[in-house]
Formats: structure tokens, sequence, C-alpha cells
């Protein structure tokens, strides 16, 4: 198995894999003591499988959202829409490579598209920013949500990112003031908004293409108030509790869920959707055609009314009895 | 407690912004305070006279709401609204100390049931909704209850046709709360955008510091944004920028006058004279509500 990057919780299980492929480099002709063994450690092997990913812990399944190898945004515009046209620009300043925007096709329904995009490898990373837009890229997408708005299309969403990127410049061109104006837009758009959290949710960086009509959350992606190591550096100043962290701020799939925040979860292969991407991209691809189908029946102002009535019920507080 | 007393009544409570200097031994505790911005030591009745703002200095020091509220309304105006709504602990968040027990200690240090304080008020004699966060309350971070008052304000300024004034004051959304509190963000900018539709103005005052969810949310949608001098206004927190660029900060980073010079707020306006600039912004704007 050609494995590159190895998650810490898996470690057990890539050291016995790896044990496994050395006796199996031996001839076992040669060997014949060796069958034996190897029988053996595939069977702990198997039984490790299952018990490593049975139950994972909300840090684990972190560490999955941001595995190298997770299928990203790129990946899901290649394997799910057709004719896909890019569009660039914020016609302010400039272009964010951390930004997807632009129109595609799936199945025989148009529509816009948004993703948070992570780079494949270090050259696209450093020009995508490790998936951590600026301004430009905020205002890029609130940009084409506008003309989605005015065109009619339905917009799908892509969330991967571990936030809105805390930098100087980014301040200084208004990085909250354009996260506001897509949470604005975005909010008031007459077509249907599908969010699909693929990988990271991370924070207001991902809330701003983040909310609509319905959110699909892939089994191990996660969506979050604020990262793990800085909710640990604040509370315990020790960025090594995330883990505990992860578990507190109930930011999996799951818990969106329970907290009735998400619709769908769309379940991973074992060990996460880069075990087997196209098992993930046909079902993302059925649950969001069929979220489409079912809200592009609604007429436009039925449809801001239940999405501004879907984030109206959102909170839980004690209200005293009039 | 009236608003009125309110100020009154500050040298038998505990601030921490002047601090309070080691007084004389035959002085009360908490007449005399020390300046953060000059470490000048000042008179507390000086202080006060200048609305907390340094006469040396200029710096303005951080009000509670009821002060601020004493300060920019008109007086006996203000009408509270959803005085009694409150924090649960929906996650039953613990991680260190319990958030359940936090908020019980924020209630009892502030006299408040939450971080914000909301109702109908006049400014110069103009009909308002208004409301003001108290970043003595935990942070003043949006959770539910934060993000349901400011939602409230936004329909009920909508529904009454009177502009909204809001101030802010908010280290970001509450993550005690977790989703509940980053989807406040989501469910105030969607009122606001409402609000903002229908053609009633709102006036968004960034005060001493407003950061993270909160600005980068409804507090940035007004149609007027006015900063207070010194203010700290941004989306990120100065800590995390430095760790993340791995150099240091310009010279008054996020402070309002930085947020003025790139375009990012309307105005710096002096507390003294905020709540005439306020008035007079509202006879422009709401000339026909």
């Amino acid at each position: 198995m050609a494995r590159r990057f190895v998650m810490e919780f898996e470690r057990p299980l890539a050291e016995l894999e790896e044990k496994l492929a050395a006796l199996k480099r031996i001839h076992v002709a040669e060997e014949p003591e060796l069958a034996a063994e190897i029988e053996e450690l595939e069977t702990e092997i198997g039984r490790l499988h299952e018990t490593l990913y049975a139950a994972l812990a909300p840090w684990e399944r972190v560490q999955i959202a941001r595995h190298p190898e997770r299928p990203k945004t790129d990946d899901y515009l290649a394997a799910i829409f057709t004719d896909v046209v890019e569009l660039h620009g914020d016609r302010f300043a400039g272009d964010d490579e951390a930004m997807f925007a632009g129109l595609a096709t799936l199945n025989d329904r148009r529509v816009a598209v948004l993703g948070h995009r992570k780079g494949r490898n270090t050259n696209e990373n450093i020009r995508r920013n490790f998936g951590s837009p600026h301004p430009e890229g905020f205002r890029k997408a609130e940009r084409i949500m506008r003309l989605a708005d005015r065109a009619g299309l339905p917009i799908v969403t892509f969330l991967d990112t571990a936030g809105a990127y805390p930098g100087i410049e980014a301040e200084e061109r208004g990085q909250a003031i354009a996260i506001a104006e897509c949470l604005a837009t975005l909010s008031g758009v007459r077509v249907p908004v599908v969010v699909v959290g693929i990988g990271e949710g991370g924070s207001g960086g991902a809330l701003a293409i983040g909310f609509g009509d319905r959110l699909i959350m892939l089994e191990n992606a996660y969506y979050s108030v604020i990262s793990p190591e800085m909710c640990a550096t604040i509370l315990h100043k020790d960025a090594r509790r995330a883990p505990e962290a992860s578990a507190c701020l109930h930011l999996t799939a799951e818990d969106l869920v329970h907290l009735g925040l998400a619709d769908t979860v769309v379940s991973e292969p074992r060990g996460g959707a880069h075990r087997d991407p196209s098992l993930v991209f046909g079902e993302v691809a059925v649950v969001v055609a069929t979220a489409l189908d079912e809200l592009c029946g609604i007429p436009a102002a039925g449809l801001v009314e239940a999405r501004y009535h879907r984030l109206r019920a959102i909170g839980q507080m004690a209200e005293p009895q009039e | 407690m009236p608003i009125s007393d309110w100020f009154k009544a500050r040298e038998q409570r505990h601030y921490t912004t002047p601090t309070q200097t080691a007084a004389p031994s035959d002085v009360p505790d908490g007449v005399w305070v020390r300046c953060e911005g000059c470490k000048r030591t000042l008179y507390m009745g000086d202080l006060e006279r200048e609305l907390m703002v340094c006469p040396t200095c200029g710096r303005h020091h951080d009000l509670s709401a009821p002060e601020r509220l004493a300060i920019l309304v008109d007086s006996d105006s203000f009408d509270e609204t959803d005085a009694g709504l409150r924090s649960a602990d929906p996650l039953g968040f613990t991680s260190g100390k319990r958030y359940a027990d936090q908020i019980v200690t924020a209630e009892e240090r502030t006299g408040l049931a939450e971080a914000i304080v909301t109702g109908r008020a006049a400014i110069g004699g103009h009909r308002v909704v208004v409301g003001v966060m108290d970043f003595r309350f935990i942070g003043a971070s949006m959770g539910s209850v934060v993000g349901e008052k400011v939602t409230r304000a936004f329909e009920m300024a909508l529904s009454e046709r009177h502009p909204l004034v809001l101030v802010t004051a908010s280290g970001g959304a509450r993550m005690q709360e977790g989703m509940l509190s980053l989807m406040q963000m989501a469910k105030t900018s969607a009122a606001a955008a409402r609000l903002s539709r229908a053609g009633v103005p709102f006036i968004s005052i960034l005060t001493n510091p407003t950061m993270g969810g909160v600005t980068a949310s409804f507090a940035t949608l007004g149609d007027i944004l006015i900063a207070e001098p010194g203010a700290l206004i941004g989306f990120a927190g100065p800590r995390v920028v430095e760790q993340t660029i791995r150099t240091g900060l310009p010279k008054g980073f996020q402070t309002a006058e930085f947020l003025l010079e790139h375009g990012m707020v309307d105005m710096v306006v002096d507390r003294r004279e905020l709540k005439d600039r306020v008035a007079s912004l509202l006879g422009y704007l709401a000339e026909g509500e």
C-alpha cells in the first residue's frame, strides 16, 4: 500500500503494515515457515483496522479532515461536475487562489460553485495559501453569489479551510468586513444554497460560504467555531491539549446533526475519504443532486424566508415565561 | 438600578480599567485610578466628568453597558427589552473551567443577565432601537443569547421602522457554545441584511475591543461605522497575527485610526462628541422614519 502520510493515531497500524510488507518481500517458497507468520500478521492487521476506525475520537477525525491526500474541492469539481468554468477576481484588488468560484453542471443542472481550495503539493499550497483566503477570496465569492442570484443559478459550496488568513495585509484590506458581506449576501440570495463540508470547516472563513438551505457533512469533516489548537491555547495555554478541546467543541459531523445544524452525513470508507475517493464522489453527487431537486421546486421568496427561519432557530438559551 | 445611578455607584464596583492605584490610607478605595494610557494617577471624579476619557492623553477607558447607555441615550428614555434572556450551557462545556460557572460568575460580577443590553430609547430626540455590549461579561463573546438579542434588535428596528444603534465590544464568537455561536454570525448578518433591504438605518459604533466573529458579522454591516479613538478592531487577534507572520506588527495595527486610514470605517469620534454625532447622523438618515 503506497500511503505516504500516516496520521498519529494510525501509527501502530502502519508499523504492522510495514512489517508485513517486509515479510512479503522475502520469497515464501524459500522460507515456508514465514507463511504462518504472515497469516498471523494479516489477521492482526485486520483486527486493528476494525478497532482503530470503529469509533474515532473527534481529534482523530480532525486529523483525517486535514489529511494531505484527502479529496479537495478541485477533485470534486473534476469528479462530479461537467463543463466547469472558473471565474477569477474580486474586481477590487486581485484573484485569490484559496477560493474557487465558477460555474458548473451537475447531471443536467447548471449551478454556481464556490469552494476553499487547498493545494495538492507544496507549490500549489503556496499559491493557494494552504486554503486560507484573504479578503479578495471572500469578495470574489460574494460577487459570484450575487451573479448566481441574478442568473437564477443554485449555489453549491465546498468547505475546506483551516480558516480565513490571519495576516497583516488581510486585516488592512478588511478581512472581517469581507466575511460579513458574504454572510449578508448569502442569507438573501433567491436561489438554493447547498453546502458540503468536505474537510476542514475553520470558523468564520468557512462560514462565509458555509450556511444555506442544506448542510451536508462528510463523516470525517469537521466544522468549528475555533480551531482545537487555538481553543486549547486559550483555555490551557497549551496547544497540545487540542484532542481534549476537539471533544468539548462538538465539531464532528455527527455533533452537527445532534445540534440540528447538519442535514445529512455522507459516510466515508474506513480510514477516510482518501482511501477510496471515487466512492465518496459518487455519494456526494447523489446527495447534492437530491438536495437541489428538493430545493429547486420552492419559489424564491419561500426559499429566502425558509433560510431566514432556519438561521433564526439556531441557539439554545433560557427564556423566562412572560 | 436606574441607569443614572450607575455612575454614583462606581466606587462600590470592581473595575479592571483604569486600574485602581494604592490610595492614600485616608481616601476610600477607587477614588484614585491610574490611566492605562499615560500611567498618570487621576482623580476618579475628573475622569468621570470626561466620560472616562483621560483628560491628559485622551485614552478612552472601557465602559460598562449601563455606563455607555447613560452617556449615549436621552435621559430616562431607555426601555430595556429581552432582559430575562439568559445563557444555557448547550454543550455542557467543561475544559478547565465549567462554562455554567463562568456564566454565574459573570452575572454576579456585572449585575447583567448577558453580554448585551438591548431596548428602545431616544438619541437627541430620535426614536431608536439600541444595543450595547459589555466586555466584562465573558469578553462580551457572542453565544446564543447575544446573537438572539442582536437579531431581535434588528427585527424590532425593522418592524417599528426605527433606526438601530449598536455599540459593540467583543472578543468574538463564544467558543463555549461551539457551532451554535459561529452560526450566530450568520443569523445576525441575515437580520442585518433584512433591515438594510428595508431601508431602515443602522449605525454601528465599534469600541475597544471588537474582534473576531462580531467584527466579521453584524458589527461591520452598519450603514455608518463609527470607531472610538484607540479601539482595537479586527478579525484575528494581534497575537494570532504575530504568531502567523512571525514578525512584529506595525505600530497602531488594528486600531480605530488604522482602520480609518485603510478605508474601513467612516469616522473615528471622541466619546465626548459621540452622542451629538450620532444624533446628527440620525437626522440625515432617519428623516423619513
